[in-house]
Formats: structure tokens, C-alpha cells, sequence
């Protein structure tokens, strides 16, 4: 089995990386775990959490509600007015762990219905569109500590999203079909990209996953094959031994697309109800392989903004603003739905036609980022999360 | 050797082949603007691939025989359909993936081909819906390749009556709530509302025209998806509800057109049928703010992920005076000193990655199996790019560490597979000209063997960039 390490040593990165504070070990001697999985596409709050006991819910949602708590295929209860999509079952039964928090009627400061620009604003975390070019979870990094080498966070993908961009080193990594180049090959490699920042420093962030990936022997046979739902569960293994692994990044980000659900939506079947189940399984998966860690960690679900409130021609919904978002792990303080219901008649609703936003999506990441990963409130509402004023950090969103 | 006539072959084109550049050096920019000259190309590469119209039938009989099936398996999908279902639609997907990059790879005109993999990714349709995998390469062809070189109007009515745009942004869904059909609909069943879907209208204007922040309302998104209401596929299609038109081509339908006058960004269209929203399209693709949207796609293309305001007020102006003649955006840009001033300004896609290494090995691949692969593995695979925005286009978007990693990994396979048939230097003589630098060609020279030297030259910083 080929090492990394000695080739990182023998960048003198391994000898800068041990000469730090280990991060969050030593700034805060916790070892949170935080996972975010961005659903992109905008993914339908309305069927993930449904308001079942709003009274205008079947009407506006015509052919696409859901059958009640209790019916064939029904919800699954949550409290008296929402329930949750038959198909994220899993999700359900951390939920009665108290372990699950739904927050509804959420969304980011973006009001327009533009996939991208919603996207970038969810990751940004800025006010609004356009005002910033790297992620607030890499802003977070700051007081973590990470540095190149020794990254904190991780993509899980080959590219880095827009959230996780920025000044702080974070690597990624996905599957490979192909053999390892030789170590005598990245050695000169490295050697040739000396003089470009660009090349050298992924290099070495490249590496740093590969020599975490090489420890675990499962992780080189794993293949991006199959259909998303099994790609997702594969990255959600691949995850776990990452956030497990001795020096690994503690913070990972996952993306699974294909929730943009114009036409033929479906119901307790069809299109949005196997992502769903594709989505709890992988949900289910990382849990499992986290084993011992799960209770120091919290996942966050979220999308970019939520669908119409009102059926279209099509049997689906087009683009809309406040969905659902889901936090679960063992640190969560949950068995509940945090919502401040803004109610389905035509005047409760954005521009008549959405769900209104009455909770900010940043208010929700700086609850967490707060009180699981203990930055600080200034660091929050400066660096962070900058303008967020009007969204104060969520409380209790952690166990004490 | 001039250095324009490297960065006239690696960023403009796709990659020199050896013997290239040398061709080039007369006059980089000639070379660039006569491959716009004369109608655009049809290579003998295509003469053997089917008509979309032809495909949709095939495929649509197969889903018909599924339905029958299904009523008599009760419900399950046979396998043998799966089987044959799959096994049709990605033997087109690879016949066209195949003529793609074979073309790529050995095209004398490679300014053109880039320009038709742009417009291609700008007017993005995605093979991961069905039955895209079966078409998108051939509304390429059909649709994109032969109006590069004409007015963007042109272009753009091509791609939105394209029945791969309107299957895959559900156009053909979408019926007017007033229209006859819609109101009949709706008197018989009250409990759902037939009508409009807002995907393909929303995206011409965010997407295809004015871009996000080009000045237009939810209002003007939905009155547009009014406007285009009709702008369907012929033949009964999977559903059987409407039978007339040629099958699995464009086709306009009045009986689900939401009729009256309508008003896009304050201007009243009263016209009939299609031609309203003909008229909205022409007025859209002559809006400042798609010459603005259009120019910077293109700046960012092919000069620099940031391109400078000077470069895109040009070339706004020159869309702008030309009515959107895009031959004329196209010469602004190699007219521009500041697209010859940067020779490695572009971070190469795993697109252009893949296809500059086969051409810089001037080798055509027979099965582009290992190409598909190859762009499967580094996160591209052809016509995929999983939504209508396309592939993103700037560094920062393909600069993740593993993605450096992955192409390491493949110019490691390559050029094992090249062995030490071409000697690494003079490959890199060849193919970057006075873009191969110093340390480069010091740390390739000093390499143990020639499969250890490609992949440095493959992985370098020089070839990595365009």
C-alpha cells in the first residue's frame, strides 16, 4: 500500500501540521462532527414535512397531499399539524429518539425562484445575491484551526462547493477507478508545481485525503457505480470513515441534485418519494457507519428554496421559497418541529403563491455552528454570516 | 514561433496536434476567423447519424410495448423491456458521444468545434432525464451546429423548438388555463387544475437570454410560459392524448395555446399562434441585457474567468449595432488585445483536458469508450451536466483537490498506455510552443522514464491551462 504521509512530510507540510494546535482539540476540546448535504434543485418542504392539520392543506395541494397520520401509506406524525414523508422512515425513527429537528417555513435571504442564485445564497451565506465569493462554512473554518495538510473540512466530491470555497485549506475526495500514480511521480509533481499556488496547494490537499483514504482499506474499492440512491450511500460510508479517521476533517459536505420536480411529482410513489427514501437510506447509512461518533454529531439537510404551495398543470410544482430543513444526529435536541406556521390561504402566502419564509436559514446554521462547533457569536454575525442582524442564532437546537 | 499561435490552438481551439502550431504561425488570427467563413460545417462525421424524429419513435414504441406489457404483468416492467429499453437508448447515446469526440479529436476546424460544444452547454439539456440520453448529441447537430455563425435569434428559435429543449424543460406539458383544451379539461375535472408549467420559460429568460438579473419579473416568467404555450413535439407522444404533427418533431399546438394579447417586460404581443412567441424570442435575443449576458459567457469562455469591463462593453456594442450577429461578436473577440495578452488565463475543463491530449497525441480514438470514461471519471460526463445552467466555466468550479487528483490519475493511464512512443519533450515542444516553460520542461527532462515524463507534461501546469 502506497503512503501519502511520506510524501506530505516530504513537502514539510506534515512537520507544519503537527507543529499546530490540532484544531478543534485543542481550541475547544470538543470533537463535534458536523455533515451538510445540500439538496439541490429545491427540494418540495411541503411533501418532506407536510402541514397535514393546516386546514387549507388539501385544498391547495390537491392530488399531491399525502394520506394522514394513520391512513395506508399515510404521514408519519411528527406533532398535530405535520408529518413526515412516509418514505423517510428512518428519519422518523430518530425522530422519536428525540434526535431529528424539523424546521419549517425556512429559507435563506434569497426571494427570487432562480436555482443558481438561490444556490449561491444558501452557500454564500450573504444577505443577498452576488456580494460573496467563498462559503460561509469555510468562513466558519476560521477559528477552527484547519490548515493545508491537515484540512478540518472536506468536500465530498471532486470539486469543492461553493460553501465550503474560500481562504481555509479544505480538501475532497471521491471515488477512483483508476490506479494510484507512483509516489515518485507526485513527488516530482509536486517539485514541478512549486512555484504555482494553484496546482501546489491542491496537490497537497489531494493528498492529504488519499493518505486518509489508504488507511482504510474498504475505501479503494469503492466505486461511483449505481443508480444516486446508491452513490449516495457510498459517499455517506466514505463520509463516516473521514469524520472517523485519526487527523481526518470533521466537517464533510455532501450534494445529491434531482429534486427539481416540475412534472409527475408524485405522492406516497413516484419521483420525489424514491429520492426521499434514497435520501433516508443514505441518512440511515451514515448513522450506522458513524457508529460510537453519531452522538457527537449533528447533519443538516437543506436545498435552496422550497416549491409552489399550489399543484401546476403538470402533476408537479414549479419553483417556490420557504421549504423544510432537517437537522439529525446525536447531539440534536429534537423530537420536534420548529416552526412559526405562516398558514396555505392565498393571503398567508409570498406573493400569493410560496410558502412564506418565517424562519432564516442562517438563524438555523448559526444555532448550530454556535452551540455544536462553539464559534463564537462575533465570528458569526461578522465573518460568517455578515449583515445577519435580523437573523439571530436559533437556540437549543443542541443537546446541553 | 508565435506565442498567439499557441493560445490560437490551446484556448481557442481544442488543443494543438503536433505539426499545428507551425501551421498556425502564418497568422493566428486568420486561422481563427476563417473557419467562421461560409455556411456552417456539416463533417462527414455526422452523414451516418439518425434524425431525432426517427430516435423518439423508436423510443416511443419501446414505451408503448412497456405500457402493454405492464397491463399484462400486472404493473412490473418486464425485464427483457428494461433490457432493450436501456440497451436502445445507450447505443445512441454512445454513437453520438463517439461521433462527438472522434470529431474533437481529428477536426481541422477546431475554433468552430469549440464554439459548437459552447452554445451547446449555453442552450444545456441533460441526458440524466429520458429520452435525452438518446437525443442530446443530435439537437446538437441539429439544432446548434448549423446557427453558430448566423444571428443568435436564429440560434435561440432553433434550440427552444428543438424537441430535446421542450421534452427536457417540459414545454409540452404545459397548457393554457384558457386555451380549448385547458378549459375543457378543467370543466371536466375540477379538482385539478390543468395548465401552465413555468420551466422552459423561466429558463430562457434566466438561462438562454436576459440572465438572472436581466430585468425580469415572476410576472413576465409566467406570462411568457403563457405565450409559449403550444410549443410542442408532434405524434401521440408517450401519452397518446393528442396525435396531430409530424411524430418527434416540432410542433405548434393551438388547441392548448393560452390565447390573447399578452405583455413581457412592458411590451404587448397581440400576435397568433406561434408567432407571438417567435416575436417575444426575436425581441429578447436583441435585448441589451442578453448582449450582456451572451458577451460574457463568451469573454468568459475564451479569454478569462474575470474578463475586463473594456472587453465586454465591446463587445456589448458590436452585439448590439450587429442585431446579434454572433459571427461579428465572434471577430470583436479575436480582435481584442486583451484575449492575446494572458496565454494560460482558462484552467481546462476536464472537456478540454481530454480532448487537447488526444490531440496532442494526434490520435483518434476508434472506441471513445475510454473518452466517455475518462470525462465520467473527472466529473463531465458528455451531455450530462445534470441542469439547464450546463457545466460552469471558471476555475473555481473545477479546481477541487480530488479533481486534481483524478486528472493525475488519468495522465498516469494514458500514458502508460503511450508508453515510449513519443518522447515527452518534444511532444510538449510540439504542442505548447513557447507556452512550455522552463521548469516544466527541466522537471520532464529529469524524469525517470517517458511514461513518468508524459504524465508530468500531461499534469502540468502548461497543459492544465489554455
Amino acid at each position: 500500500m502506497v503512503s501519502r504521509r511520506d510524501i506530505l512530510r516530504a513537502a514539510g507540510v506534515g512537520t507544519i501540521a503537527t507543529s499546530l494546535p490540532r484544531w478543534a482539540f485543542a481550541a475547544t476540546e470538543s470533537d463535534s462532527r458536523f455533515v451538510l448535504v445540500i439538496l439541490r434543485g429545491a427540494a418540495d418542504g411541503l411533501a418532506v414535512a407536510a402541514p397535514y392539520g393546516d386546514p387549507n392543506y388539501r385544498k391547495v395541494r390537491g392530488e399531491l397531499a399525502l394520506p394522514d397520520p394513520g391512513q395506508p401509506d399515510g404521514l408519519l406524525k411528527l406533532d398535530n399539524t405535520f408529518g413526515l414523508h412516509p418514505s423517510l422512515a428512518g428519519v422518523y425513527s430518530e425522530f422519536g429518539k428525540d434526535q431529528v429537528l424539523i424546521v419549517h417555513a425556512v429559507a435563506s435571504p434569497y426571494r427570487s425562484r432562480s436555482h443558481f442564485d438561490g444556490q449561491d445564497v444558501l452557500e454564500n451565506g450573504a444577505a443577498n445575491v452576488g456580494l460573496l465569493r467563498d462559503g460561509w462554512l469555510n468562513r466558519a473554518l476560521a477559528p477552527l484551526g484547519g490548515s493545508l495538510g491537515n484540512e478540518a473540512a472536506i468536500a465530498m466530491a471532486q470539486n469543492t462547493p461553493l460553501v465550503l470555497r474560500g481562504d481555509n485549506s479544505v480538501t475532497s475526495w471521491s471515488p477512483s477507478q483508476l490506479p494510484n500514480a507512483d509516489d515518485s511521480t507526485l513527488r516530482r509533481l509536486q517539485d514541478m508545481y512549486a512555484d504555482d499556488e494553484f496546482f501546489a496547494t491542491r496537490l497537497v490537499q489531494a493528498l492529504k485525503s488519499q493518505e486518509i483514504a489508504d488507511s482504510e482499506s474498504s475505501m479503494g474499492q469503492m466505486r461511483s457505480r449505481g443508480n444516486d440512491a446508491q452513490q449516495l450511500q457510498t459517499m455517506m460510508q466514505a463520509t463516516a470513515r473521514f469524520l472517523t479517521a485519526e487527523d481526518g476533517p470533521r466537517i464533510a459536505v455532501l450534494e445529491a441534485s434531482g429534486w427539481d420536480t416540475h412534472a409527475n411529482q408524485g405522492t406516497t410513489n413516484g419521483a420525489l418519494a424514491n429520492r426521499l427514501g434514497g435520501l433516508d437510506a443514505g441518512l440511515m447509512t451514515l448513522r450506522d457507519e458513524l457508529s460510537k461518533t453519531w452522538s457527537k454529531t449533528v447533519v443538516a439537510v437543506v436545498t435552496e428554496f422550497g416549491r409552489t404551495v399550489a399543484v401546476n398543470g403538470t402533476r408537479g410544482t414549479d419553483h417556490g421559497t420557504a421549504s423544510a430543513a432537517i437537522l439529525l444526529g446525536g447531539a440534536v435536541n429534537g423530537g420536534r418541529v420548529i416552526a412559526d406556521w405562516p398558514g396555505l390561504g392565498k393571503s398567508d402566502l409570498f406573493q400569493e403563491r410560496d410558502l412564506m419564509p418565517t424562519n432564516d436559514m442562517r438563524s438555523m446554521f448559526k444555532g448550530v455552528l454556535s452551540d455544536h462547533l462553539s464559534i463564537a457569536d462575533t465570528a458569526l454575525n461578522n465573518s460568517v454570516f455578515p449583515d445577519s442582524a435580523s437573523a439571530p442564532s436559533m437556540q437549543n437546537l443542541i443537546r446541553g | 514561433m508565435k506565442i498567439d499561435s499557441a493560445i490560437a490552438a490551446n484556448r481557442f481551439g481544442l488543443g494543438a496536434r503536433p505539426g499545428d502550431l507551425k501551421t498556425i504561425d502564418r497568422n493566428p488570427t486568420s486561422w481563427l476567423l476563417d473557419q467562421l467563413q461560409g455556411p456552417s460545417r456539416q463533417p462527414a462525421e455526422l452523414k451516418g447519424l439518425p434524425a431525432t424524429a426517427d430516435v423518439l419513435l423508436e423510443v416511443q414504441e419501446l414505451r408503448r410495448e412497456q405500457r402493454e406489457m405492464r397491463q399484462l404483468a400486472d404493473g412490473e416492467p418486464a425485464p427483457d423491456f428494461v433490457n432493450t429499453y436501456g440497451r436502445t437508448v445507450r447505443g445512441h447515446y454512445t454513437e453520438q458521444t463517439q461521433v462527438r469526440y472522434r470529431l474533437a479529436a481529428s477536426t481541422e476546424h477546431p475554433f468552430h468545434e469549440r464554439l459548437v460544444h459552447f452554445w451547446s452547454n449555453h442552450f444545456a439539456v441533460s441526458a440524466d432525464k429520458q429520452p435525452l440520453s438518446a437525443i442530446a448529441g443530435l439537437y446538437e447537430n441539429e439544432a446548434i451546429r448549423p446557427n453558430i455563425t448566423g444571428t443568435f435569434a436564429d440560434l435561440l428559435i432553433a434550440c427552444e423548438q428543438h424537441p430535446a429543449m421542450i421534452t427536457y424543460l417540459d414545454n409540452q406539458r404545459s397548457i393554457g388555463p384558457t386555451s380549448t383544451l385547458g378549459r375543457r379539461a378543467n370543466r371536466a375535472q375540477r379538482d385539478r387544475e390543468i395548465g401552465l408549467n413555468e420551466n422552459l420559460a423561466r429558463e430562457i429568460l434566466e438561462l438562454h437570454t436576459l440572465g438572472v438579473d436581466g430585468g425580469y419579473t415572476q410576472e413576465d416568467v409566467t406570462t411568457f410560459a403563457k405565450v409559449i404555450t403550444g410549443w410542442s413535439i408532434g405524434g401521440a407522444g408517450d401519452t397518446g392524448r393528442f396525435a396531430e404533427g409530424d411524430p418527434g418533431t416540432f410542433e405548434f399546438r393551438e388547441t392548448i395555446h393560452e390565447p390573447g394579447t399578452h405583455t413581457i417586460l412592458g411590451k404587448r404581443y397581440s400576435q397568433n399562434g406561434m408567432d407571438q412567441g417567435i416575436a417575444a424570442l426575436r425581441d429578447l435575443a436583441v435585448h441589451p441585457s442578453t448582449a450582456r449576458f451572451v458577451a460574457t459567457k463568451l469573454a468568459r469562455h475564451f479569454v478569462a474567468d474575470e474578463p475586463s469591463q473594456s472587453l465586454l462593453d465591446q463587445l456589448v456594442e458590436t452585439y448590439l449595432e450587429s442585431g446579434g450577429e454572433l459571427t461579428r461578436v465572434y471577430t470583436a473577440l479575436i480582435r481584442a488585445d486583451e484575449a492575446w495578452l494572458e496565454p494560460h488565463s482558462k484552467y481546462k475543463s476536464p472537456h478540454d483536458f481530454v480532448i487537447s491530449t488526444f490531440r496532442a497525441f494526434d490520435h483518434v480514438p476508434e472506441n471513445t469508450r475510454f473518452v466517455v470514461g475518462a470525462l465520467d471519471l473527472m466529473g463531465q460526463t458528455p451531455f450530462r451536466p445534470g441542469s439547464p445552467a450546463g457545466w460552469p466555466d471558471t476555475a473555481e468550479h473545477w479546481g477541487g483537490a480530488d479533481a486534481l487528483y483524478k486528472r493525475i490519475e488519468w495522465s498516469n493511464t494514458v500514458s502508460r498506455v503511450v508508453g515510449s512512443r513519443v518522447n515527452p519533450v518534444d511532444l510538449g515542444d510540439a504542442v505548447l510552443g513557447p507556452t512550455f516553460s522552463a521548469e516544466t520542461r527541466k522537471a520532464i527532462s529529469r524524469a525517470e522514464n517517458d511514461v513518468q515524463g508524459m504524465t508530468l507534461l500531461l499534469a502540468s501546469p502548461d497543459f492544465q491551462r489554455r
